[in-house]
């Protein structure tokens, strides 16, 4: 499993009740409910992910984040995840409202357009950045609304929504991001993750 | 319309109340089995059929000798695997295979026609209820149906919100639409319209109203396909002819299907029967019963719902299924659903469609080891 989805389920308590907002395969959604006793539930748009899910005995709806998540009452998940899709969808804003809506608390993980190895790529090659955890071409990226972990940061608390934990990552390094090491994480990471709550 | 050998039959001693007001007692319910009930009594399904099959629902069909409707889903080694669960179904009240119907006798030993009883999916399916006390089982395993056999899973579970573990409606609908009843009509106007059907007092099957019941049988059949699965299997096909005859036979091979489809059917279907389900069918709203709010009707229930749809079925198209999965996700429910690519139309439940059948297959056995 991804380094990634151990530092999101290190985030949850057990017992709790998640949704994984694209589950893709259901990867993240089979470990919370083998390991925490998570009652999870999955929302994914690919039909094939889909049934890699249903084979898994897990529960998932085929639907459209922009679109489903509506139909979930306020506050009905202890935890809504959303794993590096945010920058994928037509309104990124709304969907962080549905999920904030949903959920208690959100876990959202964008990859960082900030991070160095993407900087350095345009600055130097002058090519649209190609990295591990950025790796399609920019004619067939799904990524609309890239952003740094800068921006997600500030744009969040312009919100006035309320950040618990962010966490930078890097390989299998994860560490806390704050106001004064903004700066340095958002050169060093490729991955944020954010535990937030509205 | 049936032979009474090869059908097993549970006679309902209690009565049973009906949605229309009338009340019926000591009337036979028919129903099949396949595999075997284990001991613990918790791996059963109750499968419930749609508008025109019966209970005989794999292998040979007894009666017409033909493959049962859900050869391809039931049976064992498959989705609905017969070696593992116990595998129950009843023809629905009603209907024409043994169940208490227009074709059975009243007391004065009379057929009844027209004038059984109007009978609702509701009363269906609390006569199919008295099945779990006659076997001893006092939770099933999974209900499942496509179709009007959806429409029986959803109305089941509401009535008996502790009486099944998972719940598996498919390509069906909370509410017949505007569209579904109009096809109805078209059905039902077919029938009565043919001078044979005389009120429904006809009484032989050679003096039947059997060209009424093909031609509602031909339409409904239409409605059963997607236009790009009729385009790919006949497209502007002649029928064994090189070109038109100018005139009013089968030029077509889709004209010639469809004659087919009506005239096989009328061997194994009553008329009459097809008036009262298709009234059922109608009259189901299940929202309605629950003041507008079909969240309402599955609070009380704690079942693992799994809701399929498919691509090309416009007759009971996706959005009618999600509305379901809607209302279940409004009150926290656990529900799965997925609709599958299929170009096979409304009928694709019925079929051999891979994504379908491993999507059923997986979603029970996955259910049932974490029993």
């Amino acid at each position: 499993m991804k380094n990634e989805f151990q530092v999101i389920a290190d985030l949850i308590e057990k017992d709790k009740k998640v949704l994984d907002v694209g589950c893709a395969d259901g990867t993240l959604m089979k470990f919370l409910k083998d390991n925490k006793n998570i009652n999870i539930r999955g929302l994914e748009i690919s039909k094939e992910k889909v049934q890699e899910c249903i084979a898994k005995g897990l529960t998932v709806i085929e639907g459209n984040a922009e679109k489903d998540l509506k139909q979930f009452p306020d506050k009905s998940f202890d935890y809504v995840v959303l794993s590096q899709t945010l920058q994928a969808f037509l309104n990124p804003e709304l969907v962080l409202d549905e999920l904030l809506r949903v959920g208690k608390k959100a876990i959202v993980t964008i990859p960082n357009f900030g991070y160095w190895k993407v900087r350095f790529h345009l600055l130097f090659k002058g090519t649209m950045p190609v990295t591990k955890t950025l790796p399609d071409e920019w004619y067939n990226t799904p990524n609309l609304h890239m952003c740094t972990i800068k921006d997600f940061f500030r744009f969040v608390k312009s919100k006035d929504i309320k950040i618990f934990k962010s966490l930078a990552l890097n390989n299998l390094n994860s560490s806390i991001i704050n106001d004064s090491n903004l700066g340095v994480k958002n050169l060093f990471a490729d991955l944020g993750i954010f535990l937030i709550e509205k | 319309m049936n032979t009474e050998k090869n059908i097993k039959t549970l006679i309902v001693n209690k009565p049973l109340k009906l949605d229309c007001g009338k009340t019926i007692k000591d009337f036979p319910v028919a129903y099949e089995t396949y595999g075997s009930l284990n001991s613990e009594k918790d791996n059963a399904i109750l499968v419930f059929h749609a508008l025109t099959g019966d209970q005989f629902v794999t292998g040979i069909n007894p009666v017409t000798k033909k493959e049962g409707w859900w050869s391809y889903a039931v049976g064992p080694g498959k989705a609905i695997d017969t070696n593992k669960y116990f595998v129950i179904c009843s023809n629905v009240i009603g209907g024409c295979m043994g169940s208490y119907g227009p074709s059975h006798k009243d007391p004065d030993q009379k057929i009844f026609g027209t004038n059984f009883p109007v009978i609702t999916i509701n009363d269906m399916v609390n006569a199919q209820y008295n099945l779990l006390d006659h076997f001893g089982i006092d939770k099933l395993f999974s209900i499942t149906g496509g179709s009007m056999g959806g429409m029986q899973v959803l109305q089941f579970i509401s009535n008996f919100p502790n009486k099944s573990k998972t719940v598996i409606p498919i390509a069906t609908t909370s509410s017949h639409s505007a569209q579904n009843i109009a096809f109805n009509e078209l059905g039902r106007q077919a029938i009565t319209a043919d001078s044979n059907w005389k009120d429904g007092n006809y009484t032989s099957k050679e003096t039947n109203p059997g060209k009424g019941l093909a031609v509602a049988r031909m339409a409904a059949h239409i409605t059963y396909l997607s236009k790009k699965g009729l385009q790919e299997k006949f497209g502007r096909k002649l029928q064994e002819r090189e070109d038109f005859k100018f005139g009013f036979d089968a030029d077509f091979q889709i004209e010639s299907y469809l004659r087919y489809q009506g005239s096989v059917f009328v061997d194994r279907f009553d008329a009459n029967s097809y008036l009262y389900i298709t009234r059922a069918m109608d009259y189901f709203d299940l929202a309605k019963q629950f003041n507008g709010n079909l969240s309402e009707a599955f609070k009380n229930t704690n079942a693992k719902f799994f809701i399929i749809s498919f691509t090309s079925d416009w007759l009971y198209p996706t959005q009618e299924n999600k509305d379901i999965v809607i209302a279940l996700n409004s009150i926290g429910a656990d529900v799965g659903f997925v609709e599958i690519e299929s170009d096979k139309g409304h009928d694709s439940f019925l079929l051999d469609v891979p994504d379908f059948l491993s999507a059923l297959k997986n979603f029970l056995d996955k259910s049932f080891e974490e029993n």
